[in-house]
């Protein structure tokens, strides 16, 4: 029985919570047991924030073992890194949305942002993606909707029906920006890199 | 019907279909979607209780009543309600009474990794814990059943990863419950000693009674399997165990106190030797030993932080997954957010250097670079009573460097006894509370000092000027923290006065909607670069707002995050920042 993991990483406030609250309610529509797990609180505030997204046919654990993640979906370049020892060594897929978000601790001179990311990515897996998906999300008009783009990109990879995909989305956004949102998700699912 | 629910979610929507009434919680993670959830309910009297033990004291006293009742916290909140808990124990209750504690294994967002299991034994009442969201749903309801078959309160224990993890859970519709009738029985409900010794008596014949219940009951269960090892597991420990050994035989505990002894000596026959896996502190492992048997468990399994499928992979099959290296990122501990109110006042704090007792919120993160402004964070309530005694250690002049910061909800829940304290013994604190008209950090929960109640209705809004007054404190000034001359002026005054000082820092959160709104109307923040001074300033950078960076050697604030709150601008010696 096929087992899909994930894990949605980012930075408190780029939402994270929502875009893997769409994927789990896509996987359970489509027939699947699902768990997602996420913690709240101090967690959020800025810090770095990450989701872990079972999808199959009986799940235990709500956390991915180490090893056992088949995608890794980042919506900042260097949270990817932090997460990177979770993914399966047999050609795993990274996702990486190219956008680079400074913690204060660069600026205040006590940390470095990490350099040669995509280098390094790219010695992992050949299955790297790194998506501009801020600069396409702000073509259509909307900078929010990029993790929804970055969704749609994901999608491609997962057996899940179009439409289970569409009521997902509008389930879960409101109402004004649900056009453009659906609007991203085709323009991920049809990017072509 | 299938919802996809978090535990939390799944354990409300259990306690309304059994019936619930009454329901009583002061926030805390892992724990605030319980209420907050269960106050949907038309049903359901819930509310957002000052702190623990009046939720506890309510929720018991409707129990006691005859109504089903329900009160929940994080684990720490538990110490606070102690005091009811154990008495709760001695009189029993009438109607079903399930005390929901919420444990945070892996400090996600908490002080310590207390491990509630104790609490049960400790205070002499049943424990049950699911595994799961689907348990959460399903167990509470049984809960509410073994609370009024053994009139007796039933401490039900969540963890983080329980309580927010999302899963599909098949939910069912409410089930009216009458109340159980009242009569006036002063014999269990009044703990004079001599009533309290016969109780004591009754409540241990309860506990023989409930550990014969206990090897009965569903909630603990043997699953076969084919291996000679047998694991003994609960919570979400359960989950790691299935991952790392899908064909082991396993004692599944979801009443886990008292033990049930009959199951366990059955469950044994089966197997050659047997393993606990559970997380924190050696719980069962500990009541198995009491049993006289030989099994291990924190021999291997780690007692600190939480556990993993890895964690348990590693302790007991000593293998790992192979996986990639992990690779070195940048450290991003969370931190204020763009436009927060409690930023003007460490900055000052910081600019003042001065000692800081701290307490438990957002404005905890005070205590981070860049304004390092926090000596001590130690529980609900402690910043003030540890800013006394730092006074009574080092004397009144050392009082002048020294300030107490704490939230609104915080002050209500703990802060307002200290504040006697202080006025009572002739203290001479200054104490700041930061009002932002929330409870910020478990996500927006209303509290008395907003005059909105958690069913979303207009009440009695307290005032806390008035009531610092009322304490015995003769200065109190409100300040506006985004007036940072304003600001430093009070506070300075403030604290070197000789009298104990309040000072209400008075602005709603900038996440709330009255915060939105007006930032609606500023202007986002930008950095004129001729002007900017770049690294040899860092000004604004010391003001620890997320939307501020230096890039290429210049101040650049991020259009995306900025609200325009303005700090920045005050702050630039050479307003670079318009």
């Amino acid at each position: 029985m096929k087992e899909f993991n994930i894990i949605i990483c980012g930075v408190g406030g780029q939402g994270i919570i929502l875009t893997s609250e769409i994927l789990a309610i896509a996987g359970m529509e489509s027939g699947f047991d699902v768990k997602k797990s996420e913690v709240h609180g101090m967690s959020q505030r800025g810090g770095s924030v990450v989701s872990h997204i079972r999808i199959g046919e009986k799940i235990y654990s709500p956390l991915i073992e180490k090893g056992k993640c088949d995608f890794l979906l980042s919506l900042e370049k260097a949270e990817t890194l932090r997460w990177v020892h979770y993914l399966k060594k047999d050609e795993p897929v990274i996702i990486v949305n190219d956008i680079e978000i400074l913690p204060p601790l660069v600026s205040l001179g006590l940390d470095q942002y990490p350099e040669r990311i995509e280098e390094n990515l790219k010695n992992i897996t050949k299955n790297l993606y790194i998506i501009p998906a801020l600069k396409i999300a702000e073509e259509i008009g909307e900078p929010r909707s990029a993790n929804i783009l970055l969704l749609g990109f994901l999608s491609k990879f997962l057996p899940f029906e179009e439409k289970i995909w569409e009521e997902a989305i509008k389930k879960n956004i409101p109402q004004n920006l649900i056009y453009v949102n659906l609007e991203a998700f085709k323009k991920g699912k049809n990017l072509i890199l | 019907m299938k919802l996809l629910l978090s535990g939390n979610e799944a354990l409300a929507r259990g306690a309304w279909e059994a019936g619930l009434k009454v329901a009583c919680a002061y926030p805390g993670t892992p724990s605030t979607e319980i209420l907050e959830n269960l106050a949907k309910y038309p049903e359901i009297d819930a509310e957002w209780s000052p702190n623990e033990k009046v939720a506890f004291e309510v929720a018991f006293g409707a129990a006691i009543a005859g109504a089903r009742s329900i009160v929940s916290m994080k684990h720490v909140g538990l110490n606070v309600a102690a005091d009811p808990f154990f008495s709760s124990a001695y009189t029993g209750v009438k109607g079903g009474f399930v005390i929901v504690t919420c444990d945070d294994p892996g400090m996600h967002s908490s002080q310590n990794e207390q491990d509630n299991r104790r609490y049960a034994k400790f205070a002499k009442v049943p424990l049950i814990e699911p595994s799961d969201a689907q348990e959460a749903h399903d167990f509470v309801k049984i809960a509410f059943e073994i609370s009024e078959e053994f009139e007796i309160p039933v401490l039900f224990r969540m963890t983080t990863r329980i309580s927010h993890t999302k899963g599909v859970v098949k939910v069912g519709e409410r089930e009216e419950v009458p109340l159980k009738n009242y009569s006036k029985n002063i014999q269990q409900f009044v703990v004079l000693p001599a009533h309290a010794k016969i109780r004591h008596s009754i409540l241990e014949e309860k506990l023989l009674k409930l550990k014969r219940f206990s090897s009965e009951t569903f909630l603990n269960r043997i699953e076969k399997g084919k291996n000679e090892v047998g694991i003994v597991t609960s919570g979400i420990s359960y989950n790691y165990a299935k991952e790392v050994f899908p064909d082991a035989w396993i004692l599944k505990l979801g009443m886990p106190f008292p033990f049930p002894e009959e199951l366990f000596k059955e469950f044994i026959k089966n197997v050659k030797k047997v393993i606990v896996v559970e997380e924190n502190e050696p719980f069962i492992e500990e009541e198995i030993k009491i049993l006289g048997y030989n099994v291990e468990g924190k021999k291997y399994i780690p007692l600190c932080d939480e556990l993993s499928p890895e964690i348990v992979r590693k302790s007991l099959k000593n293998e790992e997954l192979p996986h990639p290296e992990p690779l070195k990122s940048v450290r991003r501990p969370p931190q204020l957010c763009p436009g927060c109110p409690h930023t003007g006042v460490f900055y000052t704090l910081s600019k003042l250097k001065a000692v800081v007792t701290g307490d438990i919120g957002c404005y905890t993160l005070g205590a981070l670079p860049p304004h390092n402004a926090m000596d001590t964070c130690i529980c609900m309530g402690a910043s003030i009573g540890n800013a006394f005694g730092f006074e009574k250690a080092l004397g009144k002049k050392f009082s002048k460097r020294l300030v107490a910061v704490i939230g609104d909800s915080t002050f209500i829940h703990s802060g307002i006894t200290g504040l006697i304290d202080i006025a009572y013994n002739k203290g001479s604190v200054t104490v700041i509370i930061l009002d932002n008209r929330t409870t910020a950090m478990t996500g927006h929960q209303n509290h008395p000092g907003t005059g909105i109640t958690a069913k979303g209705e207009k009440t009695k809004e307290i005032n806390l000027a008035e009531l610092a007054r009322a304490c015995g404190i003769e200065e109190v000034y409100e300040i506006n923290p985004y007036d940072l001359k304003n600001t430093l002026k009070t506070i300075k005054n403030a604290m070197e006065s000789e009298k104990p000082a309040v000072v209400i820092s008075k602005a709603p959160c900038a996440l709330l909607k009255e915060a939105r709104e007006r930032f609606k109307r500023e202007k986002k923040r930008k950095v004129i670069e001729e002007k900017c001074l770049g690294e040899k300033c860092k000004a604004c950078i010391r003001l620890g707002c997320p939307a501020i960076s230096m890039v290429n050697g210049k101040a650049f604030i991020s259009s995306l995050l900025c609200v325009g709150c303005g700090l920045c601008s005050e702050v630039c010696p050479v307003e670079a920042i318009e």
